[in-house]
Formats: C-alpha cells, structure tokens, sequence
C-alpha cells in the first residue's frame, strides 16, 4: 500500500516536467488568431480570399514563432519555424495540383458524353456547331479518332522503346565492366533526356522522309519520335532498379550452376520487375502528352484510322491543340473549347489509368511477403 | 555422390593485388573441412575458387590448379557454369530468391536451367531436400508460402536445401552461422554432421568452437600484415590443430593470444 502510495502524485504538487510547455490549444489559438488579423490585414488593401490565406499564413509563421519562442524557448521555436515553412511548401505544391484537376473537370466534365467518346469529327464543319449553339442542342463530334490515335501511336512507342531501354539498361548494369562503351552510352542516354521533343519529331520526320519520300507522316514515325524521347527515361528507371537488386541473389543463381543470362532473365529482372514497371510507365505518361513532335510526324486529320502505317492521325494532344487554335467554327467558339477541355480530361485519366495498371503490375510480380 | 578436391600452388590475384598466396591442400572426401584465421585472411576468397565464383568479381584471376577427382577446374575450355553445378556454395547471408515460394526455392537450381521435371518428380525432390536440410517438419505445409517470410535459421537450410537439390558433390559454406541465433546454429551444425555422410563439405568460420564442433581437419589461415597475402599456414586434423598445433601462430590463434 504504501509503495502504491509513493507512486502517486500528490495533486498539490505540480509536476515540473511539464514547466514551458505550451498547451495544446495554444498553436490553434495562434492559427485562430492569425486568420482574424489576416482578415483585417487583406480587407485594408481590398478583400480578397487569396490575399487573406498568404496574410495569414505569413502571420501565423510569425506569430508561431514568437509565441513558442517566449514560452519553450529558442530550439523549440526553430522547430515550430522550420515544420511551419515545410507545410506552407507542401501546401504551395499542391495549389497549382489541385487547381488543375479541378479546372479540367469543372470544364471537361460537360463535354464527356458519349457522343465525344464515340464519334469522331469526320463531317463536323462550322455549320453544325453554328445550329448547336443557336439551337442549344448537345455538342456533336468527339474525339474517337484522338482516343485511337493515341492509344496506338503510345502502345508502338512502348512496343520500340521498352526492349531497347531494358536490354540497354541490362547491359549496362549486368554486363558492362565501366569501359568506355558503358561511359558513352549513360553519357549520350543524358543527353537524349534533355532533348527537346520537336527535335525528335523533327528527327523522325526527317528518318522517314528520306527512306520513303518527303512528308512521310503516319502513326508509326509519330511513335519513332516518341521513342526516342522515351528510351533515356526506360534505360535510366530500369537502370536503378537493376542496381538495386543484391548481388547476393546473382551469387546465389551462380552458385546453383545457372548461366548467367538466365540468371539475369529470371532472377534479376523478375525481383526488379516492379520498379521497372512502374519506369515504364512514366516514360508513357511522359510522351503521351506530347504535341509538336505528333504535328510534325503524324498530321492532322478529322476522321477515324486505325492503320498506323499509312494515312495521317490524330491524338489527343493535336487535337485539343486543333480545337484551340483553329475552331471548327470560327464565329461559335464554343463547341469546340468544351470538345478540347474533355479531351485534355480523358487524357488525364488515361494517364492515371496507365499508374494503376502499373500498381497492379507492380503488385503481382512484387517480392512475396508473408508467412 | 561426392569428390574429393587436391589443390596444387594456388595464388589468386584481384587485379595486381595478390590476396593469397601458394595454397597447397587436399580435401578429403564425405569430410568436413574447417577453414579458420582472422578477417581478410583470404580464407573465403581462397573458397570461392573453388568453384570459380571469384570470377563473379572483375579483376579477379587464379594461378594454380584445383583438382577435383583429379580434374581440374582451371584446366583450358572448362565452363565455370559445369563447375558450379558439381560444387554448391552457401553464403554468409541467407538469400533465398525473394520472387519465388519455398518450393520454387528448392526447385531454382532445376528451374532456372529450364530442366523439364514431372510434377511427382519435383515433390518427391522438394521433400528430400528439405528433409535432407532438417527443414521439412517445419515448412511441409505451407511450402507455397514465400520464401522470405521463415526466420533467419530456416532461411539459411532452405538456402542448404536448395544447394542439396542440385545434387553437388562438394557444398561450400562461407560462414554459414554468422548471421544466426545459437539455436539455429546447432540446427545447421547437426545438418553439416549429416552432410558428410553423403557429401564433401568445406566450411569457413569465425567461430572456433564450431570448427571443433563439426570439422574433421582444419586449415589455419593468417597474413603477414595489411597488403600482404594471406597463406595457409597449418592444415591438419582438428584436434591436432586445437590441442598440439605445430606452428607458434596457430596455437596463439586458437587459443585467444592473437595479436
């Protein structure tokens, strides 16, 4: 009983663990505070919602800091300074994020009818969108042909750049002894990193105008060009996560009497395959929004092709770009700024449809965990 | 199902640096062999010759032979590869393949070399491995699980498991028990006891109770200094090694006064 005794705190007694300590509420306090003034500050110049956040957000900082400073002293304060600037940095970050998606959706969700999904702009001259705005009618015309133009110069830009960048990547890491074969290929797969992307059109344009005759566009030169932007991103991710696998898992193959390319096929590369995947793709996320390079090597056209060999196509950059830049209807503008804003939304969500194959991929071929 | 291993003036070189210098020992057959002396005395370096897996490293050469039955493994057109599938080599860390389930694990020295195997055939295999690596009591069901998720001790049998499922006639072990508790020690110390019925083991330790434990002979291995190379000093059977050594530093070595 008496041991119990000892052990409880008399409650008298203060417990002077707890001396300059602020209390809970007191940064609230300071946050509240700091929006009143911020108010009262932004209203002197003219109210606004914007100038309000950045004068609190100023105010509290400051604010934050003294208070802490006067209470828990000088380390504490830095502390409080230093947490304070890195939220006010990743809030920063996400307004332009979040400003983004959210104008594309406010501006492309009325244009995502079936009609824009499934049709393409074949036909649609300036006399139909004229009677659409004059009638109030749904907006005709969509961006099928973009959907599949797309979709098929991507995929054969990833069906040219992921065997060149893997097996480019597997050299360099598996086999190259730091010679200079090895130095000059990372040096070169830097430089085409920061290539622009119409000199790669302008490459590609220029390959196949010379084998084939001038002002040669079709989907598979747009995939060239898009290739060539997309090999430096492959070879580099998939370098780094070939780099990452322990060497103690190629000792262990070895030791078993497995050659070392098979080794590399079904050790090396199924433990990285994740990483790998996910590379992949970003490179695909990074062309697939591209737009010169597609002008110059592609074309422009309003109706549907699905042959990528022959005949000019669209994708959905050129033709939010077209949409733009030379409306279908040069007196009702409209029509064609909601077709480029749904299209600028599906692109986005392909994008982001490509990241959550790239999760699943990455979560099957993940090492296995677990009892 | 096992060979015995003669090596004859070996030096083995990394780049310029010669990192041991003229080894001359016989490794008898269905026998376990020791392999002691102080850190980067060249012994694991020395055991990965003989199975050629130094040459996973750039820069690194042999001078010398390495007779196994007689045949040796440096002698012109002998593919490393063949080498490596007659001598299997255990690491210092357990690393089983982290893609693959237990089984596959057992399996990966059939699989990875694309071997067709029936279905019976590949069980009846899993089974005798991980019963020959004291292992399949513990893992029998759940052999689908990954191979990553057993404790460190199990890890390094199944590692053994995988090394036996290739049917080697020499199993190399590069401190096989440095990472693990005393527990899981003594499992693989009595698993090597069992070993050298069938097979010929050679075992480098840090831990010279364990050498007197489970070797037969024992090779002691020292450097002049840094830079130097390591050389075999004393090689003989272990109780003549830890009671009666015939050099002044083996007996200091073995007895603690080192250094």
């Amino acid at each position: 009983m008496s041991q119990t005794a000892t052990r409880t705190p008399s409650p008298l007694r203060k417990n002077t663990l707890t001396k300059n300590q602020l209390p809970k509420w007191a940064i609230w306090a300071v946050l509240a505070g700091s929006l009143v003034l911020g108010a009262a500050v932004s209203s002197l110049i003219g109210f606004h919602v914007v100038g309000w956040a950045l004068f609190s957000a100023v105010i509290f900082v400051i604010a934050g800091f003294l208070v802490t400073l006067s209470v828990e002293g000088e380390r504490k304060a830095k502390d409080r300074f230093a947490t304070n600037l890195i939220y006010a940095a990743f809030i920063v970050a996400l307004v332009p994020l979040v400003s983004v998606i959210w104008t594309v959706l406010e501006k492309g969700l009325p244009g995502m009818t079936s009609n824009f999904l499934f049709t393409s702009m074949n036909g649609m001259t300036g006399v139909v969108d004229n009677e659409t705005v004059e009638n109030g009618t749904p907006v005709l015309g969509g961006a099928y042909h973009g959907i599949v133009g797309t979709v098929l110069i991507t995929f054969w830009a990833t069906v040219i750049s992921v065997p060149v960048g893997l097996l480019t990547a597997v050299y360099l890491v598996e086999y190259s002894r730091g010679g200079p074969l090895s130095r000059g290929i990372t040096f070169f797969v830097d430089v085409m990193t920061g290539i622009p992307s119409i000199v790669a059109g302008l490459f590609a344009a220029a390959l196949f105008g010379l084998i084939f005759g001038p002002s040669t566009r079709t989907g598979f030169v747009a995939a060239v060009a898009l290739s060539v932007l997309m090999i430096p991103v492959v070879v580099r991710s998939t370098e780094e996560m070939l780099k990452i696998v322990p060497n103690e898992l190629r000792e262990a193959s070895y030791a078993l009497g497995v050659r070392k390319w098979r080794t590399i096929i079904k050790v090396v590369v199924p433990t990285a395959i994740s990483g790998i995947a996910s590379g992949v793709t970003l490179a695909i996320a990074r062309v697939i929004g591209e737009t010169a390079p597609l002008l110059v090597t592609a074309g422009f056209v309003n109706s549907i092709n699905f042959n990528a060999f022959a005949g000019w196509m669209t994708t959905l950059p050129t033709f939010i770009y077209r949409q733009l830049m030379n409306p279908t209807s040069p007196t009702n503008i409209d029509p064609s700024a909601q077709r480029a804003w749904a299209a600028a939304l599906l692109l986005i969500l392909i994008v982001m449809l490509l990241n959550l194959i790239a999760r699943v991929i990455a979560r099957l071929f993940a090492p296995k965990t677990g009892r | 199902m096992s060979k015995r291993i003669d090596v004859n003036d070996l030096n083995v070189y990394y780049g310029n640096f010669r990192a041991v210098e003229g080894v001359n020992i016989n490794i008898e057959a269905r026998s376990v062999t020791a392999f002691i002396g102080p850190s980067g005395c060249g012994k694991s370096t020395f055991l990965r010759t003989l199975n050629r897996m130094h040459e996973v490293l750039p820069g690194a050469r042999v001078e010398g032979e390495v007779l196994l039955d007689g045949e040796n493994l440096y002698g012109p057109g002998v593919d490393p590869v063949t080498v490596r599938s007659q001598i299997g080599m255990v690491f210092q860390r357990p690393n089983p393949f982290p893609t693959m389930s237990i089984r596959d694990n057992v399996l990966a020295g059939v699989k990875l070399n694309n071997k067709r195997i029936s279905r019976s055939d590949a069980d009846a295999l899993v089974e005798k491995s991980l019963t020959g690596a004291n292992l399949w009591n513990e893992v029998k069901d759940r052999l689908d699980k990954p191979g990553s998720g057993l404790s460190g001790g199990q890890q390094q049998r199944l590692c053994i498991a995988r090394a036996i499922a290739v049917s080697p006639q020499v199993i190399l072990m590069d401190e096989p028990c440095s990472a693990l508790d005393p527990i899981s020690t003594l499992a693989i110390e009595d698993l090597i006891e069992e070993l050298k019925t069938e097979y010929t083991v050679v075992i480098v330790t840090h831990n010279m109770q364990q050498a007197a434990r489970v070797s037969d002979r024992t090779a002691f291995f020292n450097i002049a200094g840094t830079g130097k190379p390591g050389k075999l000093i004393e090689y003989n059977d272990t109780p003549t090694i830890f009671n009666n050594p015939s050099e002044k530093s083996t007996e200091d070595y073995v007895s603690g006064r080192f250094g």
